[in-house]
C-alpha cells in the first residue's frame, strides 16, 4: 500500500475539511527552530517515519521553547528506525486534551465493503479496548452507491454513548473522512487519535492513510513515488528498481531492500524470486534454515531477460550479502532460459564472488540449468542451477553447503579483481533496442567461425551479410520491440563465437550508487577499475 | 463433475484481440473449452483463432446464443467496465484475469454483482483449469503444458497465488494424484469469490474428496474456512500450508485492520486457527503430496 506520512495525511485532512493541529515540516533543528517561533506556544516535535510507537522509541518529544524544539529536533533527526534515518519532523501546537476519540475507515475484506469505526476512547491501545470493551466501538459497512449519509453517522456516533453537541461534530468527521477515503482511494484512513480540545476544538492530533497502489495512477496529486507496498521510505535502490520496472511493461518485476547496514558473514541472501507466492514459499524455507533475506525480489509474468538482468544487478548491488538465491513456484509456465540468460550476463559482468542457488523449475528447465551453470563456470564462486523436481529445501540445504565450503576455503577475504570491460570497436554496427544497445564489432564478427549470434536470435532478426550480423529487419522495427532482449546473441558469442557481440542495458542511478559506496566497507565485488 | 468449469459451458472473451486475450483464447480452445464469442469494443467482425469478435457483449449474444461465463482480459483501468456490461447483459459468472484492478473498481463490482446474483473470480488470478475439462483464464499457460502437468482426480486446490496453484497440482501429479478443479481465487485482498466460497463448492461436488489449500498471510480467507469446517459446512479433510512466516516482519496492519480482525491474517493466527478445527497444517510445501496420500488412503479406509 501507498503509504502517506503523517504530515501528508494531514494535509488531506485539511483538504477535506478536517482540524488539524497548526505546524510544519522539518528538516533541521534551525527550522524546527523557527517554526515553534512563530506558532509562539508549546510544541511538539513528531518523526515522520513508518512505524508505530514512535512514542516510545523517541520518536515524539515535547518542547515549551523554540531552543528546546531545536534541541528535540536534533535528537529525533539522529535517530533511525529500522536501520533508515529520520528524515524529516513535523512541529505542531501541543493539543490541551480534554477527550481522545477514535475514527477510522478501512476494506473489510469479508464483507467485501468499507467499513467505518468510531470509538468513544482513542489514543494507543485502541486495538486492546475494542477487544476488551467492543461497547465502546461502533461499526458501519458502506454500501458505495449511498456513501455514509449523515443521519447514519448520528447514529453510528450514538451508538458509543457521545450525544449533541459533539454527536454532529464527530459525525461530520466520519462523513468528511469516508469522502476523503472514497475520493483517494484510499485502504484505510484513520484518526487516532481524534482530540476534544480543552477549548472546544475537535482536532487529529494523527492519522494514518494509505492510498490503494493500484489506483495511485489515477492520483498524481498525491505524488507518492513508489506505489508499492514498503515497510520503510523507498531506498535508492529501491527508487533505481521502480524505474526500470516503470520503463519496462513487460512481466513484473519488483524489488525492495528489507535490511541495510548489515555485514558479510551474517547471513543475509539477496534475494530473486518469481512471482509472489513463491517467492513468499522461498523466503520461509531460507528462513526455517536460520538465514535473512536482505531484499525481496520478484520478476514474473514472463518479463525479457533484460528485466532479469537488471534486477540481479541491483539485487548484488547490496553491499555484505553472503549469497544469491532464488525459486518461484517451481513450475513456471515462462520460458526459463530467458531468466538464465539475463543471471549470466549480470554474474558475470560482476565477476561473482558470493555462491549463488537459482532454482528455474519450469518450461524449458533443462536448457535454462545448463546455460546457467555451463556460462559461469569460470567465476570465482559457484553457480548452481536446480529444476521443478528439486524441492525448495534441497536448494536452501545446497546453499548451505556451498557457504560451509566457502567459509572453510575463506574465498571470501581476497578481494576479486573485476575484469576491465573490453573497449568499444572503433567501427561498431550498432542498433537501439527497446531499453538499450546492442554493439557488433564486425572486426571480430568477421574472424568468427560459428556466426552463433545468428542461429541463436530467439526472434531471427539477424542475419549475415558479408560474413557479419546484420539486422534482417529495420533499425525501427528492431528498436520497437523486435529484439525482445532476449540477450541470446550476447551469451552465446561468449562461448562459441568471437566476443564481437556486446549488450548494454544501463540502469539509470545505479553506477552512481555504487560509486558512493565506500570501497572500504562495501563489498569487493563492487570494486570499479 | 469439477466445479466451475467442466468444458460444456459457453465461454465469452472480453479482450480477445489483445496480446494476452488471443493468447489465452488459444489455450483455453486448445484445451477443450467452449469459447463461442470475443469482445472488443471498436473490433467488432473481426475473428480470433476462428472466434468471431463482437463490440458488445448484448451483440455477442444476440448472434452466438446465450453465453455462461465471460473471461476478461482488458487493461486494469477497464476492467470494471468490462465487468460490469457483461454483469448487465445477463452472465452469471465471471473470471477477472488482470492485475492492479482499483480496489474501489472491485467494490463497485462487487456490488453490482450481488444485485445480479452473479459471482466472479479474481481479479487478479490465473483462472481456473478442470483436468481434462476445461480451463478459464492462463493455468498452465499452453495446452500442452498443461494436459502434461495436470491430470483428473479427487483433489481440490485452491489458492491465494496463481503460480502456486499450478506447482501444487504438478506436484500432487507427481506423486499419482490428481485435481477435481484448481482455482486461484486471486491475489488482491478484496476477491470475487474467497476461499471459503469456493470450499463450499467442493463441498458439494462429488469428485472431490479432499482440498489442498495454498494459503498467505494478510485477509481473513483461510480463518474463514476454519469457521466453515468448526460449522460443519465443509466435512472433507484440509491440506493447507501457509506462506509468509518470513514476511511477517515486513508486514504492519493498522489499528482498524486489528480492531476489526484481531489476530486474523496473522501466519500464526492462521496456522493455530486452521489446526484448531483439525485440518492438516504443513510447515513445509513439499510435505503437500505425502500428506494428501496419507489422507485421502485414510479416507477411503
Amino acid at each position: 500500500m501507498a503509504r502517506l506520512h503523517e504530515y501528508q495525511g494531514k494535509e488531506l485532512l485539511r483538504k477535506y475539511g478536517i482540524n488539524t493541529p497548526e505546524g510544519q515540516l522539518a528538516s533541521s533543528p534551525e527550522e524546527a527552530r523557527r517554526i515553534a517561533a512563530e506558532l509562539a506556544r508549546p510544541v511538539v516535535v513528531k518523526a515522520q517515519v513508518w512505524v508505530t510507537g514512535r512514542a516510545s522509541l523517541g520518536g515524539i518529544r515535547f518542547a515549551d521553547s523554540p531552543d528546546e524544539a531545536a534541541a528535540a529536533a536534533r535528537q529525533i533527526l539522529s535517530l533511525k528506525v529500522r536501520s533508515f534515518p529520520v528524515e524529516r519532523v513535523l512541529v505542531e501546537e501541543r493539543l490541551s486534551i480534554c477527550r481522545e476519540l477514535y475514527a477510522g475507515l478501512l476494506i473489510d475484506d469479508s464483507a467485501r465493503r468499507p467499513l467505518l469505526l468510531v470509538s468513544s476512547v482513542g489514543g494507543t491501545g485502541i486495538e486492546e479496548i475494542a477487544r476488551s470493551q467492543p461497547e465502546k466501538v461502533a461499526r458501519l459497512h458502506v454500501d458505495l452507491g449511498e456513501g455514509v449519509p449523515e443521519a447514519k453517522a448520528r447514529r453510528l456516533v450514538g451508538q458509543v454513548g457521545i450525544d449533541d453537541p459533539l454527536q454532529t461534530h464527530v459525525a461530520d468527521v466520519l462523513v468528511r473522512l469516508y469522502q476523503l477515503a472514497r475520493g483517494v482511494e484510499a485502504r484505510a484512513a484513520e484518526i487516532n487519535p481524534l482530540v476534544l480540545t480543552t477549548d472546544g476544538r475537535l482536532v487529529a492530533a494523527d492519522c494514518r492513510i494509505t492510498v490503494d497502489d493500484y489506483a495511485v495512477f489515477r492520483h498524481p496529486e498525491l505524488g507518492i513515488e513508489i506505489a508499492r507496498e514498503l515497510n520503510h521510505p523507498p531506498t535508492l535502490l529501491d527508487k533505481i528498481a521502480y524505474e526500470v520496472e516503470k520503463n519496462d511493461y513487460r512481466g513484473t518485476f519488483y524489488f525492495a531492500q528489507m535490511e541495510q547496514g548489515f555485514e558479510a558473514g551474517q547471513g543475509y541472501i539477496g534475494f530473486h524470486g518469481a512471482g509472489g507466492g513463491g517467492s513468499m514459499m522461498a523466503m520461509d524455507a531460507l528462513m526455517r534454515r536460520g538465514f535473512k533475506v536482505a531484499n525481496f525480489c520478484d520478476t514474473s509474468g514472463n518479463p525479457p531477460a533484460s528485466k532479469v538482468y537488471r534486477a540481479a544487478k541491483i539485487i548484488l548491488a547490496q553491499p555484505n550479502i553472503d549469497a544469491y538465491f532464488g525459486s518461484g513456484s517451481g513450475v513456471a509456465s515462462q520460458e526459463q532460459f530467458h531468466v538464465a540468460r539475463g543471471l549470466v550476463k549480470a554474474f558475470r559482468e560482476e565477476n561473482l564472488s558470493i555462491p549463488a542457488v537459482m532454482r528455474l523449475g519450469g518450461n524449458g528447465e533443462d536448457q535454462a540449468v545448463e546455460i546457467l551453470e555451463n556460462y559461469t563456470r569460470d567465476l570465482p564462486a559457484p553457480v548452481k542451477g536446480f529444476k521443478k523436481d528439486d524441492s525448495i529445501e534441497t536448494c536452501v540445504e545446497y546453499l548451505q553447503m556451498l557457504l560451509t565450503e566457502q567459509k572453510r576455503g575463506e574465498k571470501r577475504e581476497k578481494p576479486i579483481r573485476r575484469q576491465a570491460p573490453a573497449p568499444l570497436p572503433e567501427k561498431p554496427y550498432q542498433f537501439d533496442i527497446r531499453t538499450g544497445q546492442i554493439i557488433y564489432d564486425h572486426a571480430l564478427c568477421a574472424k568468427c567461425e560459428t556466426k552463433i549470434c545468428v542461429q541463436v536470435c530467439v526472434p531471427q532478426i539477424l542475419k549475415l551479410e558479408n560474413g557479419v550480423p546484420v539486422l534482417a529487419i529495420t533499425r525501427e522495427e528492431a528498436k520497437q520491440g523486435g529484439c525482445i532482449e532476449c540477450l541470446a546473441c550476447e551469451v552465446e558469442c561468449w562461448f562459441h563465437g568471437h566476443q564481437g557481440a556486446r549488450i548494454l542495458l544501463p540502469i539509470p542511478g545505479l553506477d552512481e550508487y555504487l560509486r558512493a559506496q565506500s570501497p572500504l566497507q562495501g563489498n569487493p565485488r563492487i570494486l570499479k577499475f | 463433475m469439477a466445479i466451475l468449469v467442466d468444458g460444456t459451458e459457453r465461454v465469452l472473451v472480453q479482450g480477445i484481440t489483445g496480446r494476452e486475450g488471443s493468447t489465452r483464447t488459444r489455450l483455453m480452445i486448445d484445451y477443450g473449452t467452449k469459447v463461442v464469442a470475443g469482445c472488443t469494443p471498436g473490433k467488432g467482425g473481426a475473428v480470433v483463432h476462428g472466434v468471431p469478435v463482437f463490440d458488445t457483449v448484448v451483440e455477442a449474444q444476440a448472434a452466438v446464443g446465450p453465453i455462461d461465463i465471460s473471461v476478461v482480459f482488458v487493461p486494469a483501468p477497464t476492467v470494471k467496465e468490462a465487468a460490469l456490461e457483461a454483469i448487465a447483459a445477463g452472465i452469471k459468472l465471471l473470471v477477472l484475469i488482470p492485475d492492479r484492478v482499483p480496489l474501489y473498481d472491485v467494490l463497485e463490482i462487487v456490488r453490482v454483482a450481488e444485485q445480479h446474483g452473479a459471482q466472479f473470480v479474481g481479479p487478479n488470478t490465473v483462472g481456473v483449469l478442470s483436468p481434462g475439462r476445461g480451463v478459464l483464464g492462463m493455468v498452465g499457460g499452453r495446452a500442452e503444458l498443461a494436459r502434461a502437468w495436470f491430470k483428473p482426480g479427487p483433489v481440490g486446490i485452491v489458492s491465494r497465488s496463481g503460480g502456486m496453484s499450478v506447482s501444487t497440482a504438478y506436484y500432487l501429479g507427481k506423486e499419482g494424484i490428481g485435481t477435481s478443479t484448481i482455482v486461484h481465487v486471486g491475489g488482491d485482498a478484496i476477491v470475487g469469490l474467497p476461499m471459503p466460497e469456493v470450499v463450499k463448492l467442493f463441498e458439494a461436488d462429488e469428485q472431490t474428496e479432499a482440498v489442498v489449500l495454498f494459503g498467505e498471510i494478510g485477509t481473513s480467507q483461510e480463518e474463514r474456512v476454519a469457521d466453515l469446517i468448526e460449522r460443519g459446512e465443509f466435512t472433507k479433510p484440509l491440506i493447507a500450508y501457509i506462506g509468509g512466516v518470513a514476511a511477517t516482519s515486513g508486514m504492519r496492519f493498522s489499528h482498524a485492520g486489528a480492531i476489526v480482525e484481531g489476530d486474523r491474517g496473522t501466519y500464526e493466527g492462521k496456522v493455530k486457527r486452521l489446526r484448531e478445527v483439525g485440518a492438516y497444517v504443513v510447515d513445509s510445501f513439499h510435505d503437500i503430496p505425502h500428506v494428501t496420500k496419507r489422507v485421502l488412503k485414510r479416507r477411503r479406509g
